[in-house]
């Protein structure tokens, strides 16, 4: 055994420069500003708990009295869902090819390409379904719509992030043998993103049936707006009814993408 | 220091340790299929990593590029292909100067040379036939061979009788990530036999095999080689391999060829000295 103190080690903590002080400080007034400006408050918060208590009540039993309005409403939910996921992800490939750095024909395609995806991003789709409500009119159609430039967005950044992380190696290779980019990016690049792209495709269907929940609420079809009437006609019974219908649709396609994933990956 | 200047191309010798005399004559050694002149490469200033680089290659032979990491054979090769774009310099392969080409010639003419790869560079989640198909992607124009599922019939044919030659039409269906490492290697040299290529170029073929697959594979290449005819540039770390698969080995230090000279002049040792 030796005597020899041990070393005293780095400090635990780094003492911040007086600038990180400033931020962490401002970001700490400004969440109390948040808090203020949100009206949050624990009294209200609490004294809520027996006006849900009443509403819960209510809700229960779930009606079974529109059953079949319910179920086609569903129906129609996730057939928007489906058809804005499939048509959104065919889109989205191309448009990420050309937001590949590495596969776009020209800087000014990459560019244009990474700006339209940012862009349809970062609307979110309620907003997409109100302009597609004003220029198609009511229904599933706007909300469709709405849902494959969201998948676009969505999609796109992913599948163009999952094409230039994908190896290079048998890039080369088939550059090297004199194949065409077209070629290049189906026998190389997509085969290798193929896992990432399921991946996710099988998300966005997810997303998109939660999405298309809500975007019945601005009339772009689906079961919100049933839920939005029943709702507002004090049909809690009845809306028990949707949301629970709304819980076993989003939990069954998650449990089938969750299926295709083991399956195709 | 250099062993000898770059000397002019050696002829063949008649039988090298290993391999069998080549069939093929060299009676057309007067039209070299690769002539390079004064090949400069550099990736930061004043490194350059290809120095003024220059030589020929006669149709039918067999030459191993050496020398240790960094010397410049990847990117040589990588330059001659203009996978990289030299700084200064000739490449004249097959007989066209690779700096006139554009686009689309570059492509067709890329596609008469068959290139092996270190880490042989397969596209692991298809099967081998269609790996292997993809080495007539440039010849076909209308019915692209993209996967082996929509190949047209006459393509899938000569396929399997690329991955026949490579002795794997057995594993023609297998995913190429589930092919061990020495098979994986020659479903690349079949790829590349799919090309029907006038020149094969190796970047370290054996490089990432053991020993014994890394042996088997140079025999492959060898008993092609020597069957069709083919011109080959190797890049080895195998000194033994350079020795008796080459017609004539080529030494590169820091971008400057150091050693120019027929296989069956040189030893081991005399070529071990280069990476002191």
């Amino acid at each position: 055994m030796t005597d020899r103190a041990s070393p005293a080690g780095p400090p635990r903590f780094e003492r911040p420069s007086l600038g990180a002080f400033a931020a962490y400080l401002a970001i700490a007034l400004f969440f109390v500003y948040s808090l203020h400006g949100t009206g949050v408050s624990l009294g209200d918060f609490f004294g809520g708990f027996p006006q849900m208590g009443r509403l819960i009540g209510e809700m229960l039993p779930p009606s079974t009295a529109r059953l079949d309005a319910v179920g086609r409403a569903l129906l129609e939910t996730f057939q928007m869902a489906f058809v804005g996921t499939v048509v959104g992800v065919l889109i989205s490939v191309p448009v990420a090819v050309l937001a590949t750095r590495h596969l776009t024909p020209h800087p000014a395609l990459y560019h244009a390409a990474r700006a339209l995806i940012a862009f349809f991003r970062t609307v979110p789709d309620l907003v997409w379904a109100l302009l597609f409500v004003v220029s198609v009119g009511l229904g599933p159609f706007a909300g469709t719509l709405a849902l494959v430039v969201d998948k676009i967005g969505f999609c796109g950044r992913f599948f163009a992030e999952a094409m230039e992380e994908a190896d290079r190696g048998p890039q080369e290779a088939l550059s090297a043998i004199g194949a065409s980019k077209l070629s290049l990016v189906v026998c190389a690049v997509i085969p290798a993103a193929l896992p990432s792209f399921v991946n996710t495709a099988l998300f966005s269907l997810e997303k998109a049936t939660r999405s298309s929940v809500i975007l019945g609420l601005v009339g772009a079809g689906g079961i919100g707006i049933e839920l939005k009437v029943a709702m507002d006609l004090f049909n809690y019974d009845e809306a028990a009814t949707i949301i629970l219908a709304i819980f076993a649709l989003v939990v069954a396609v998650e449990r089938a993408s969750d299926v295709l994933r083991r399956r195709i990956l | 220091m250099a062993l000898q200047a770059a000397a002019p191309p050696a002829a063949p010798r008649a039988v090298a340790p290993g391999r069998a005399p080549r069939t093929a004559p060299l009676a057309a050694a007067d039209a070299p299929d690769l002539v390079v002149r004064g090949l400069r490469k550099s990736f930061e200033p004043g490194v350059p990593v290809l120095d003024g680089v220059d030589f020929s290659v006669s149709r039918g032979q067999a030459v191993a590029l050496i020398g240790a990491n960094g010397a410049g054979k990847s990117t040589l090769l990588r330059c001659c292909l203009r996978l990289i774009e030299p700084d200064a310099g000739d490449v004249r392969l097959l007989g066209r100067d690779m700096a006139g080409l554009d686009a689309r010639s570059l492509r067709r003419l890329r596609g008469e040379i068959g290139f092996v790869f270190q880490k042989h560079n397969l596209v692991p989640r298809l099967s081998a036939l269609t790996n292997v198909l993809h080495g007539a992607l440039p010849r076909s124009r209308l019915a692209r061979p993209w996967f082996q599922s929509c190949a047209p019939r006459a393509l899938r044919e000569e396929a399997l009788a690329c991955l026949d030659r490579v002795g794997l039409v057995d594993a023609a269906a297998r995913r190429a990530d589930k092919l061990s490492g020495g098979q994986s290697q020659r479903v690349a040299i079949a790829r590349a036999l799919m090309q029907r290529p006038r020149l094969i170029v190796a970047d370290e073929p054996v490089a990432s095999l053991d020993p014994s697959s890394g042996e088997e594979v140079m025999r492959l290449f060898a008993g092609l080689i020597r069957r069709e005819g083919l011109t080959m540039i190797f890049t080895s770390h195998d000194l033994s391999h350079a020795i008796a698969y080459a017609d004539r080995v080529i030494a590169l230090r820091r971008g400057v060829i150091v050693l120019d000279r027929a296989a069956a002049d040189l030893d081991v040792a005399t070529l071990r000295a280069l990476y002191d």
